[in-house]
């Protein structure tokens, strides 16, 4: 297939419809329409699976980043000894490399966490609960492995939970998501692609014999290509910025998520990402441009 | 300009059917030892009887078929070296009229006739495209579209847009096939004012009448084709 030709893209999307090149192809308004609703309907499909893929993406950033940026030191020993026990193991998170200052949890911090589980007005110093306390990692030094081991030799009721465990599968869900999403994006350019070549090939079909007679008084190959491409660019461009703006119109219009919670994120567009969906048309636009070619190109071949 | 030398044409018959006079590569021919050079300026018949390849020949001379044997060149060049764009470059050289000349139906008479200006990338005189209408006797057609036209306008318009370009080379094939007598001497009317102001002509047709009144008016060559080969025409023509 020959090159790309930019400027012949740029023309077909800025030149005003019904040129003179463009009225060498009959108008065909069946396959105009469904080219349009085609490509419309992909780039709604689109906007949602970006929508995915960049939520999916901060949420497994989120997620790595919330969960990695502290552990938690669950300090359990008979009641007499907890005291001496916890003291001991502040101690030790107090003189850790790279932590910052440890947080004993209150009890009715403690009596939160566990209200799902118990409900309200659970009297939590008559349990034997195990103390927790907090501890924010700030530098990249910080070692859990040899804090483990610290606790394990001078405060055996100490035990370090940094959260990896039940982080991994999270964050490997939420990356797993997010290919998900890139993967539907790829498809849907795919499809886009396959659409737009039936629909030229249609139209090329239809327009054999114009084809011949343009053959016969000396048109050239990509004379008679570039009039169907321009014409289905055209469409494939407005139909998909058609199809961006309703999908962006329907994530604005989406519950912020986000509110419910820091640990959860919308499924919405952020700040700059808003930007990302405007780039669906123009690769929209490039799909029919090149699906069309290479479908003219072709059909021309068996025309001499 | 055109050139033949021993060029031979065959058509591949389907699986199965093997007619004589195949070649060796199991082709039907339906030319062959043809000899020929189109002489410039000069106006040339090609007649015979149905079936004997006058459209195979013209159909050689602008590319639209290739020689399957001997040596033929279009303007100096070889056909069968020619790529597509050349292909396109050498029908902008030669105008061509079909017994049924096809148009693209969406498009106005006018625009038709420029069409080989238009897919050329080259300008519209409109006094010039005007001029070309009268000349044909379709002024008062501009604006119809083809379907509208009746068989002689449709061939006008064919040889109009034939020679907007100002080929060197004008080739009509059985152009006056469907046409009335009146009709048929109007159009190669036409074609001998081309020949007259420069331009090569060569006319395929099976109509001897029409050819003993053409030359009554023009000197023109006329060749026969009889049995796949190509000879000049006896002294009854």
């Amino acid at each position: 297939m020959r090159g790309l030709n930019l400027m012949a893209l740029w023309r077909g999307l800025a030149g005003a419809e019904g040129g003179k090149g463009d009225r060498i192809v009959p108008p065909t308004g069946f396959t105009a329409q469904l080219t349009l609703f085609s490509a419309g309907a992909m780039a709604f499909l689109a906007v949602f699976a970006l929508a995915l893929a960049l939520a999916t993406g901060r949420l497994a950033d989120r997620w790595s980043q919330e969960l990695a940026g502290s552990v938690t030191v669950r300090v359990s020993a008979p009641v007499a000894e907890q005291e001496a026990e916890v003291q001991s193991a502040l101690s030790i998170l107090q003189t850790t490399p790279g932590a910052g200052q440890p947080r004993l949890l209150p009890q009715d911090e403690l009596a939160q966490l566990l209200e799902p589980w118990f409900g309200p007005d659970m009297p939590v110093d008559a349990l034997p609960v195990p103390a927790l306390i907090d501890l924010p990692v700030t530098g990249d030094d910080f070692d859990a492995e040899g804090l483990r081991l610290r606790l394990e030799a001078e405060a055996p009721g100490a035990v370090l939970d940094d959260h990896t465990e039940w982080r991994r599968p999270l964050v490997s869900a939420a990356q797993r998501l997010r290919v998900l999403g890139i993967v539907s994006l790829v498809l849907i350019a795919a499809a886009s692609a396959a659409m737009i070549t039936l629909a030229a090939k249609a139209a090329l079909a239809a327009n054999l014999q114009v084809i011949r007679v343009l053959r016969l008084i000396g048109a050239r190959d990509l004379t008679i290509a570039t009039a169907f491409v321009r014409r289905f660019t055209r469409r494939a461009a407005v139909g998909s910025v058609i199809g961006t703006l309703a999908g962006m119109g329907g994530i604005a219009l989406l519950p912020d998520a986000s509110a419910a919670g820091g640990f959860l994120t919308g499924l919405g567009f952020q700040g700059w990402d808003w930007l990302m969906p405007l780039t669906i048309p123009l690769v929209a636009a490039g799909v029919g441009f090149l699906a069309t070619r290479w479908a003219a190109l072709k059909m021309l071949e068996a025309v001499r | 300009m055109i050139e033949m030398r021993e060029v031979g044409f065959g058509y591949h018959k389907p699986d199965g059917h093997r007619p004589d006079g195949q070649d060796a590569e199991g082709r039907a021919e339906l030319l062959s030892g043809m000899t020929l050079t189109l002489q410039p300026g000069m106006f040339h018949f090609l007649t015979g009887p149905s079936g004997s390849g006058k459209t195979t020949l013209l159909r050689l001379c602008y590319a639209d078929l290739l020689p399957t044997a001997g040596q033929m060149t279009a303007f100096g060049q070889d056909l069968r070296a020619l790529s597509r764009d050349q292909i396109s470059d050498l029908r902008r050289r030669v105008g061509v009229v079909h017994q049924e000349p096809q148009f693209l139906d969406h498009l106005p008479l006018a625009e038709n006739v420029a069409l080989p200006l238009t897919v050329a990338g080259e300008e519209v005189d409109m006094e010039a495209l005007r001029d070309l209408l009268g000349w044909v006797g379709l002024s008062q057609h501009a604006r119809a579209l083809p379907p509208s036209l009746s068989g002689g306008e449709r061939q006008r318009a064919a040889l109009a847009r034939a020679v907007i370009l100002s080929p060197d080379l004008v080739l009509a094939d059985e152009p006056t096939g469907n046409l009335d007598w009146d009709m048929s001497m109007r159009l190669m009317q036409l074609l001998i004012e081309l020949n007259k102001s420069g331009k090569t002509v060569l006319v395929a047709t099976h109509d001897l009448n029409l050819i003993r009144a053409t030359k009554a008016q023009v000197t023109a060559r006329v060749l026969r084709i009889s049995g796949g080969n190509l000879q000049l025409a006896g002294a009854d023509l």
